[in-house]
């Protein structure tokens, strides 16, 4: 394995700022190891070399006509496929949109471009977001690089495996119910969710709207936090995007890395650290709050008693916006048409289109959705969810009064075999258990590796008060500090 | 008790616009029916006097300034269209013959 592809973004940006080392150079080696390992691992639907190359010259030409170059310039990025890419193939891991070449650039991705990263393609996801292992992808499903018999997490699974193979040192996600934190969780790299409106979703193709939160994977806590700050930020192009500044969640990664946590206070949750967790994830998350307590932090437990009514609220909101958001792919403006004979009329063409365009998963969602959301049972189903929504951010704010920051388990158990769940799709669900809850407050939450059950990555989640985003980035850069980063075994 | 029928989840299927097949509505049934009852638990939480939350950002009637940016050319905008002419999306046949005469 290369050096270059083995260092952090941190130390790739240092070197291509001190001329050790060219974006062209850093770029060329990542896509070598993806030409290398992802017909195994399949993390990327897409791999752009020669816009990634292009973008690498023009990092080193700026470098050398003596321009200021930004944190992060010269460092490969890959993007899961749900954000708009200019002319770069966006597919959202769905049939319906293969082959769609977006005329514009999501706000994300050209902030990005702007920094001088270098996007090296588009990563594999379960099919509009909507899954927990990627085994949801039209485009066949990614391998988890530490056992490549098991399933990456979901839906952002090709962000977090290229992280974990070494294809990429940073990715972009999204996250509607856990899609960065559980993916991080399991692969054992970083994964952070901003507070919802703290990232821009315009050009982010829409599950569910009241919770689609984009935001930055890594292999380290500073690196994500670098990301973090490229890409978070008031965008008016988004009317739900906060019009304030990005805590600086930089400063707050350093300062965690001292590993001093003097006169914070943590909660766990005592609804997710009962019996549903696996005991391997439950020993290296109690080995985790001993290294915090002995950082200085205060633990205690705290009750967040609706929190047991997440998931099912969550799985009534999000199939009802989707069945909203999803009744655009019409066959009309963009992306799939079948059945177009000249004499079937409109709706014939539009639900054969759809029929064929979308998988398993999305159909259950969006006739979920249509259910709830009908007359006669919308008040039992969508406005109860709804209710339980404002019940759970209450539990948040209670406990935010007693602590600074909450703490769980990520996931509920390590990474599960390909196949165990996809027979039954309300047991795919309860991979979400632990990071549902954050989505539904609009708060941020961070997945950090934690330690190893049977040699397979846990992740611990820390959960904030919404944009005390800084908060979260501490803590986990002190626990970082003291667990160290893990490495799967050579693929 | 089932919370779903079969009949229920080809209404559904309708009102979504899918051309499900019927060896589809066999497997979704059951499907849905597992994952309606395991929801349906919301309704074991007192709320009546709850406000229910749509959203967790509380920001209304936001906009921005109005200055004229680039936007798409016609060809950019029609570029990913699966039919068009005329610098139009060309759609399939919305009306019926005895409806248009």
């Amino acid at each position: 394995m290369s050096d270059l592809i083995s260092m952090t973004a941190t130390e790739i940006a240092a070197l291509v700022a001190g001329g050790e080392t060219s974006a062209v150079e850093v770029t060329q080696a990542h896509l070598d190891r993806i030409a290398a390992v992802d017909d195994r691992v399949h993390a990327f639907l897409h791999v752009d070399t020669e816009g990634a190359l292009a973008a690498a010259r023009a990092v080193d030409e700026r470098r050398a006509a003596g321009e200021e170059l930004g944190p992060l310039a010269g460092v490969p990025v890959a993007v899961k496929d749900v954000l708009a890419t200019r002319g770069v193939p966006t597919t959202v891991g769905s049939k319906i949109l293969e082959g769609w070449r977006p005329p514009y650039d999501a706000t994300i991705v050209q902030r990005l471009r702007e920094a001088g990263t270098v996007m090296l393609g588009k990563t594999n996801m379960d099919e509009f977001a909507m899954g927990s292992s990627t085994e949801y992808s039209a485009y066949g499903p990614t391998h988890n690089p530490w056992d490549l018999s098991r399933i990456p997490g979901g839906s952002g699974g090709g962000s977090a495996a290229a992280l974990a193979a070494y294809e990429a040192p940073l990715a972009i996600g999204s996250d509607t119910g856990g899609s960065i934190r559980q993916p991080g969780a399991v692969t054992g790299t970083v994964g952070a969710k901003p507070t919802y409106g703290g990232t821009s979703r315009y050009g982010l193709v829409a599950f569910s709207s009241s919770l689609d939160t984009p935001g930055p994977c890594a292999r380290t806590v500073l690196d994500a936090a670098l990301l973090h700050q490229v890409i978070g930020g008031h965008d008016p192009r988004d009317s739900t995007s906060i019009p304030q500044p990005v805590p600086d969640v930089v400063a707050a990664a350093k300062l965690g890395a001292t590993g001093d946590l003097t006169g914070v206070r943590l909660g766990i949750v005592t609804e997710f650290v009962g019996e549903g967790a696996e005991p391997g994830v439950m020993a290296a998350f109690r080995e985790s709050v001993d290294a915090l307590t002995k950082m200085g932090a205060e633990v205690v437990e705290v009750s967040c008693p609706t929190f047991a009514y997440a998931l099912p609220a969550y799985y009534l909101i999000a199939p009802s916006e989707c069945s909203s958001n999803l009744a655009r792919f019409d066959g009309v403006r963009f992306g799939l048409r079948v059945g177009d004979d000249g004499n079937r009329s409109l709706e014939e063409v539009m639900s054969l289109t759809r029929e064929a365009g979308f998988g398993p998963e999305v159909k259950r969602r969006i006739m979920i959705g249509t259910y709830a959301l009908s007359s006669g049972y919308y008040d039992a189903y969508y406005g109860q969810a709804q209710k339980v929504r404002t019940l759970i951010t209450r539990d948040f704010n209670a406990a935010f009064e007693r602590v600074d920051a909450l703490i769980s388990p990520t996931t509920p158990s390590v990474a599960f075999p390909m196949g165990a769940r996809t027979a039954d799709p309300y047991q795919m669900y309860l991979a979400d258990l632990y990071t549902i809850p954050t989505n539904l407050y609009g708060g941020p939450g961070i997945s950090v590796p934690c330690g190893l059950s049977e040699g397979l990555p846990v992740g611990l989640q820390v959960m904030a008060p919404t944009m005390a985003d800084d908060r979260m980035y501490r803590v986990a850069a002190a626990l970082e500090s003291a667990v160290g980063t893990f490495t799967p075994p050579a693929l | 008790m089932a919370a779903i029928s079969r009949e229920e989840v080809a209404h559904l299927a309708r009102l979504s616009r899918l051309a499900v097949t019927e060896e589809e509505l066999d497997t979704f049934a059951g499907q849905l029916d597992v994952i309606l009852q395991a929801v349906a638990q919301v309704g074991e939480v007192a709320a009546a006097d709850i406000p229910p939350t749509s959203h967790s950002v509380p920001l209304t009637n936001i906009f921005r300034e109005d200055v004229v940016t680039p936007c798409l050319t016609p060809e950019e905008a029609l570029s990913g269209a699966p039919d068009a002419e005329d610098q139009r999306f060309r759609v399939p046949r919305i009306l019926t013959e005895d409806v248009a005469s």
